[in-house]
C-alpha cells in the first residue's frame, strides 16, 4: 500500500470556544443530509466541499430511490433537479451476442408526486440538496479540501484543518462524509484496512440524443419517464456489471468493474466499455449519439463486511465513507443509503448536544444505523456482494439464461419440442454448469437473498 | 470543454514520448478526456517514486487507471500525468508497493469538474 496523506494527529490545547458546533466534510448526499438535520436542529454547522460546487467530484451509475429523501424533504419533487422518473427496470443477461431481457414496466412508478426512482445529474442534484441545507442555515464552504483532523489533549477531534488560509476550523463534532476514499476515516483509524478487494471502479459515458429520440428508441410512454437497464455478463474476464439509463436529453452507459479483476486480467476499462457499446442489443440504442462527458469513480462495494467503526470521540463517518452503499445485484443503491446515514449522523450529534454530553453521538449513531433499513438490509445482504461477483453469477448465470431461452424459443421442426426440464438440463450442460454446481448456486442464492 | 489552468499549461508530450497504446475499442480516451473539464493546479496531487516502480513487475496502474495516466517509456520508467485525473483512487488501491505512490486530493476547487455525472 502506498502512503496516504501523512497526517500527524496534532494535539492542540483544549478549550470550549467553538467556531462551529459541527463541521461536515463533503457536500454529497450524506454530508448535505447531515448538515440539513443539524441546521434544522439549531446547530451552527459548516459544510465543506472540495469541488467548486457540490457534486462536481461525484459520479454514479445512476438512479436515485427517493423514499428516504421524501421523509427529509417532503416537497422535494417541486424543486429537485429530476431528469426522468424510472418506469421500466430491466435486467439484461448477456452471453456473447445474445441477450435475455427481464423487463418490468410499472406506470405507478411515474407518479410525479412520488416516483419510485429517478435519474439526475449529480452536480445538479448534490448542489440542490446542499442548497436545501444552506437554506436551513448551514454554511457551505466550497473549493475547500479537508487535510486532516486535529485532536485536543484528550484525543477528542477538536478541529478540521483545510487548505484554506487561516487556522483549522474548531468544532465540537466532525462528520466525515468525504466519500469512498475517506482519508479522514482512515486517518482516525476507523477503517478496517480496506484494500482493492473492497471496491469496484465505475466508468461512465454520457451521450446526447435529444428527448424525443430517447422516448422513441426506448419506447417510453410519457415524456419525463425513463428506463434503467442493469446488465450482467458484459464485463468479460473482469467481474462486474453494466448499466444504461436515460436522462432527459442524454443517455448514460457504463460499467462497474472489480479492482482485483482489473489488476489480474490487465483489461482496460474503456476497452470493456467499448465492447458493451458495440453489443448488438445496445449499439442501436446509442447509434449516432454525441458523446458529452466521460468519467470514473470508486464504489465501496463490499458492504457490511467492510463497514468501518462508525464513530469515535468527536467524529462520525457517513455515506460512501462508511461503506453505506448497497451493491447487492438485484438492488444497486447508494444515494438513499448516503442520505439515511447522513441524517442519522446529524440526529446523533443533536442528541449529544441536547443531552449536554450525557448521550454519546458515536454510540447513538451506531445503534440508529443498526436499527434503520441501512443496517438491517446490509446485515441481511452481507453475503450478496461476494455472490454477485462470483464467476457462477458473472458467467454461469447469463450463459445458462441465454442457453435456456434459446432452447425454449428456437423452433427446430421436424424435431419435437423438448420438455422444460430437458431444456433446462441441456442449457445447464451447454453452459458448463453441472447439476451439483447449479444446486449449490441456488442454495447459496436462497441463503443470500432469502 | 475548456481547460482552466492557474499557470501556463505546458504542452503535454508524455504520450507522444511513448508508443501509443491500442485505442479503446471504439472509445478514444484522448478525445473523451478532451471533453472533460479539469481545473489544473500547478501542484501535482499524486507523486510517483520510480525507484520503487523499478522493482515492480505487475505494473497494474498502467491498465487500471481509467484515464490511462500511467505510461511506460521505452526505457521501462513509468511516467505519470496528474492533469487529467478523475481523483478516483484506483491507482493507489491496486498498487501493491509501499511508497510508490503518494496520493492526495488536489487543492480545493482544482481537479476534475463533472457536469453530467
Amino acid at each position: 500500500m502506498p502512503k496516504e496523506m501523512e497526517v500527524p494527529m496534532t494535539a492542540i490545547e483544549g478549550g470550549n470556544a467553538s467556531c462551529f458546533d459541527a463541521v461536515v466534510v463533503g457536500a454529497g448526499p450524506a454530508g448535505s443530509a447531515a448538515a440539513l438535520v443539524l441546521a434544522r436542529g439549531g446547530a451552527k454547522v459548516a459544510l465543506l466541499e472540495r469541488g467548486t460546487e457540490p457534486g462536481s467530484k461525484n459520479l454514479y451509475g445512476g438512479v436515485i430511490y427517493p423514499a428516504i429523501l421524501a421523509q427529509l424533504i417532503p416537497d422535494y419533487p417541486e424543486s429537485a433537479p429530476i431528469e426522468r422518473r424510472i418506469t421500466r427496470r430491466v435486467t439484461m443477461l448477456v452471453d456473447g451476442g445474445r441477450a435475455t431481457w427481464l423487463a418490468h414496466d410499472n406506470p405507478s412508478w411515474g407518479d410525479p408526486g412520488g416516483p419510485n426512482a429517478f435519474t439526475a445529474y449529480r452536480p445538479a442534484f448534490d448542489s440542490w440538496l446542499a442548497g436545501v441545507a444552506v437554506a436551513a442555515g448551514a454554511v457551505l464552504l466550497p473549493s475547500t479540501t479537508a487535510t486532516r483532523l486535529v485532536r485536543d489533549a484528550y484525543g477528542h477531534v477538536a478541529a478540521v484543518a483545510t487548505d484554506r488560509e487561516g487556522p483549522p476550523l474548531r468544532t465540537r463534532m466532525v462528520i466525515a462524509a468525504d466519500g469512498a476514499n475517506s482519508f479522514l476515516a482512515k486517518q482516525a483509524g476507523l477503517m478496517k484496512g480496506a484494500g482493492a478487494e473492497g471496491y469496484t471502479l465505475g466508468v461512465k459515458r454520457v451521450l446526447s440524443l435529444g428527448a424525443e429520440e430517447i422516448e422513441r428508441r426506448f419506447n417510453i410512454a410519457s415524456p419525463g419517464e425513463g428506463v434503467d437497464i442493469e446488465i450482467l455478463g458484459c464485463t468479460g474476464e473482469v467481474s462486474g456489471g453494466g448499466f444504461l439509463y436515460t436522462n432527459s436529453e442524454t443517455v448514460a452507459v457504463g460499467l462497474v468493474l472489480s479492482l482485483t479483476g482489473l489488476a489480474a486480467t490487465k483489461s482496460r476499462p474503456e476497452e470493456l466499455l467499448g465492447r458493451l457499446q458495440r453489443h448488438p442489443s445496445i449499439e442501436p440504442l446509442l447509434r449516432g449519439a454525441e458523446p458529452l462527458e466521460y468519467g470514473a469513480h470508486l464504489i465501496p462495494e463490499a458492504g457490511f463486511s467492510h463497514w468501518p467503526r462508525l464513530g469515535s470521540k468527536g467524529l462520525l463517518v457517513a455515506g460512501d465513507a462508511a461503506f453505506a452503499c448497497l451493491a447487492a445485484g438485484l438492488w444497486l443503491e447508494g444515494v438513499n443509503y448516503a442520505i439515511a446515514s447522513g441524517a442519522e449522523a446529524g440526529r446523533a450529534v443533536l442528541a449529544e448536544f441536547d443531552s449536554h454530553g450525557a448521550a454519546d453521538a458515536a454510540a447513538v449513531y451506531a445503534s440508529a444505523m443498526e436499527a434503520s433499513f441501512v443496517g438491517i438490509n446490509h446485515r441481511r445482504l452481507r453475503h450478496a456482494p461476494r455472490l454477485v461477483m462470483s464467476r457462477a453469477t458473472q458467467v454461469g448465470l447469463p450463459r445458462f439464461a441465454n442457453h435456456l431461452a434459446s432452447e425454449i424459443f428456437s423452433v427446430r421442426d421436424p424435431e419435437p419440442k423438448p420438455g422444460l426440464a430437458r431444456a433446462a438440463y441441456a442449457a445447464a450442460h451447454r453452459s458448463g454448469v453441472s447439476p451439483l454446481t447449479a444446486g449449490a448456486a441456488v442454495l447459496r442464492a436462497l441463503r443470500t437473498f432469502g | 470543454m475548456s481547460r482552466i489552468t492557474d499557470a501556463p499549461n505546458p504542452k503535454l508530450n508524455y504520450r507522444q514520448a511513448t508508443e501509443s497504446p491500442e485505442p479503446g475499442a471504439g472509445i478514444d480516451l484522448d478525445q473523451e478526456l478532451g471533453r472533460v473539464e479539469f481545473r489544473i493546479s500547478t501542484r501535482p496531487h499524486i507523486a510517483l517514486d520510480n525507484r520503487v516502480c523499478a522493482g515492480c513487475t505487475a505494473r497494474t496502474c498502467l491498465n487500471a487507471c481509467p484515464a490511462r495516466l500511467f505510461v511506460e517509456t521505452s526505457a521501462g520508467e513509468i511516467i505519470f500525468n496528474y492533469e487529467n485525473c478523475f481523483e478516483c483512487g484506483t491507482c493507489y488501491l491496486v498498487c501493491g508497493h509501499e511508497g510508490a505512490l503518494s496520493w492526495n486530493y488536489p487543492p480545493g476547487g482544482y481537479g476534475v469538474r463533472f457536469h453530467r455525472s
